[in-house]
């Protein structure tokens, strides 16, 4: 029988696992509501990060937090220039030819690491207190789980604030509405697009220092897969909503670490299939995700 | 006024589109073991699976990425087919007594890939042609996890992630370039048949292509699986040239590598698929040098790996902000001189040497 402290145990994985996906996802969200672009290069800012923080924590010797925000705001310049150099230009082409723009800068950037760092796993290390468990009830939670569990809602509320009841953020949502009315009302689409790929490229570093200190080692695809999962959470809770994003990547963390714990071993090989298929299923039944808006309604 | 180009000569079209890759297949064909014939079968396979992708990114309005899965379908089944009874003993124990026993030749067990890969097509099309846009493109991915899945995991038919070895190495100039012909010409007349005009019909506009008595369900997923049946040949082709196949050779980037040539080569053509093809092949194999390291000057540069993929993606970008329609556009020259009997009987009439004459002339003066 699965007891009580192992499925429990489980769960909060899962809830771990959905928070970092969760920041992954709101960052897919925010651009994908305003260019309908799935930016691909998204999870690879994510790794980018990651390697800046290891070669300022090693080389440098910085303390990780610092080492952590210089990193965000490198990540950001990246994710300013992507949107400038590789964007930008094609802002009035089709859907396709800016998702393959964005493969392609997703092969670019992972191929610069590669050269750069080598195809290599390196080992990523937290520094001890952060990794050290307390118990709480009858689970073990580390630091780095309880900030993790503190740090996702207060960026969702920073976030949400932002959006509701700042000026660029009603831009934001009036630019996801309709980008050429709001266009037309005299929103500055650029400063609005350039606002929403620094949030998201922002937020990746701070998810990938999650997933790094999660799977203790870095490399050049670290980002892709997670990434394409955390888009897959977007899509389940409807691309373009920033709650279903959460619930999304909620939905897929939980999902995922309890059908790698509770499934028998042979199926838990099927764990990235399972989320993928789960994304279908749901499309399935609600084309537009869990809380996404009829599509049509849009022009 | 139209413009005069040397191109519209029959007789041009004939030299440049026929009788010189003609003549680079043959000089192929006499030396199979040279680097360069690696090089040129690598292309026709490319062009195979590439232009079976146009079929459906660029005329029926759908955008699917998971390529790849439909290889990988087509190179499995078509491997369970040729490869020796005895090895398959070793390495597949899980499959049928009666499949195992048995070996059949390449073109048979082709077409029996593809056809696999096309039945799949029409299972998962149902679900896949209910998404729009986007979300069509992600399912389709899905598609790609599914299938890797499936073939790591089932150790005792498809040896796992160790990959089936030993493939009978039959992907020859020969057998790649009937593909490519026969394809092509398939592809060529399905989008010159009413169905293909349907076909895109619904690409410009589905909600008038429906009131025309277009049924889009039906049509989106045919079109899905004769495209599969073509990616799985491609498949099996790519299997049969490395003789050594596993789930890792068919995963997101060989998918993406056949959206980015279907687009460099222009997916609204189904003739982009060659220029796509060759442009994808041949530009990485000059930058491979630059890997390695080589001296500019006084400057030494050290070795650098990757750096051919990032070349690459940055043309790539370049290409497509400055010609998004590819470079053949929505031109089908290529096909239309392949296959059309004015090309061919072009030396024998009087008329096209006088057409050239005037050609010349007047671009000269």
């Amino acid at each position: 029988m699965i007891n009580t402290a192992y499925f429990l145990s489980m769960l909060i994985s899962g809830l771990k696992l959905g928070s970092i996906y969760a920041i992954v996802a709101i960052g897919y969200s925010i651009v994908y509501g305003i260019l309908r672009l799935i930016n691909f290069a998204h999870g690879d800012i994510m790794t980018i990060g990651v390697y800046v923080i290891l070669m300022l924590m090693n080389s440098a010797g910085m303390p990780i937090f610092v080492s952590l925000i210089v990193s965000v705001g490198f990540s950001i310049v990246v994710g300013l220039l992507i949107e400038r150099l590789a964007y930008r230009p094609l802002r009035d082409a089709t859907e396709e030819t800016t998702l393959i723009s964005s493969l392609a800068v997703s092969a670019l950037l992972q191929n610069l690491l590669q050269m750069i760092f080598s195809a290599q796993r390196q080992p990523f290390l937290l520094p001890k207190w952060l990794t050290a468990a307390h118990r709480i009830g009858i689970v073990n939670l580390s630091t780095i789980n309880i900030i993790t569990f503190i740090v996702t809602p207060v960026f969702l509320i920073i976030l949400h604030y932002i959006l509701k009841k700042t000026k660029i953020g009603t831009a934001m949502r009036a630019c996801s509405e309709n980008l050429t009315a709001a266009r037309l009302m005299g929103v500055n689409v650029n400063r609005v697009v350039m606002t929403a790929f620094a949030i998201g490229s922002g937020l990746a570093v701070v998810a990938g220092l999650l997933l790094a200190g999660e799977y203790k080692t870095v490399y050049p695809s670290l980002g892709f897969v997670p990434g394409l999962k955390a888009f897959c959470a977007a899509v389940i809770g409807g691309i373009g909503s920033l709650g279903g994003a959460v619930t999304g990547a909620f939905i897929i963390g939980v999902a995922e670490m309890l059908f790698a714990g509770l499934m028998p071993t042979t199926m838990t090989a099927y764990r990235d299939a399972f989320v993928f298929l789960l994304m279908v299923v749901v499309l399935l039944f609600r084309p537009n995700g869990l809380f996404g808006g009829s599509e049509a309604a849009r022009s | 006024m139209k413009k005069n180009r040397i191109t519209d000569s029959n007789l041009i079209r004939l030299v440049i589109f026929v009788i010189v890759p003609l003549a680079v297949l043959c000089s192929c064909a006499a030396k199979p073991k040279s680097y360069f014939t690696g090089i040129v079968i690598t292309i026709g396979i490319y062009i195979v699976l590439a232009a079976s992708l146009n079929l459906i990114n660029g005329f029926s309005g759908m955008f699917s990425m998971g390529h790849a899965a439909f290889m990988a379908i087509g190179a499995y089944i078509s491997a369970f087919f040729t490869l020796a009874p005895q090895v398959k003993e070793n390495m597949c124990p899980g499959l049928p007594d009666w499949l195992i026993s048995l070996q059949i030749p390449l073109l048979p067990g082709l077409i029996i890939g593809g056809a696999a890969a096309s039945l799949i097509a029409l299972i998962v099309g149902f679900p896949v042609v209910r998404t729009k846009g986007h979300y069509l493109s992600v399912v389709t991915l899905a598609l790609i996890v599914v299938v890797r899945a499936v073939i790591d995991n089932q150790g005792d038919i498809t040896h796992g992630s160790r990959g089936l070895t030993g493939l009978p190495a039959r992907s020859t100039i020969l057998t790649v370039y009937i593909a490519v012909v026969v394809t092509m010409f398939v592809l060529y007349r399905v989008t010159h048949s009413d169905y293909g005009r349907g076909l895109i019909a619904m690409r410009d506009d589905p909600v008038a292509a429906q009131t025309l008595g277009i049924n889009l369900v039906r049509k989106k997923i045919s079109c899905f699986a004769i495209s599969a049946f073509f990616a799985g040949i491609g498949g099996g082709l790519w299997g049969h040239y490395l003789t050594t196949i596993s789930a890792s050779n068919f995963y997101f980037s060989k998918s993406f590598d056949i959206v980015e040539m279907s687009i460099i080569g222009g997916m609204f053509s189904l003739s982009g698929a060659i220029p796509g093809a060759m442009f994808y092949t041949i530009i990485p194999e000059f930058l491979a040098p630059l890997e390695s390291g080589f001296s500019l000057g006084s400057l030494k540069l050290p070795t650098m790996f990757g750096l051919s993929n990032i070349i690459m993606a940055v043309l790539l970008i370049l290409l497509i902000i400055f010609r998004g329609q590819g470079i053949m556009g929505n031109s089908e020259i290529i096909l239309d001189t392949w296959f059309s009997k004015d090309t061919y009987l072009a030396p024998f009439r009087k008329e096209e040497y006088q057409r050239l004459a005037a050609l010349i002339r007047r671009r000269s003066s």
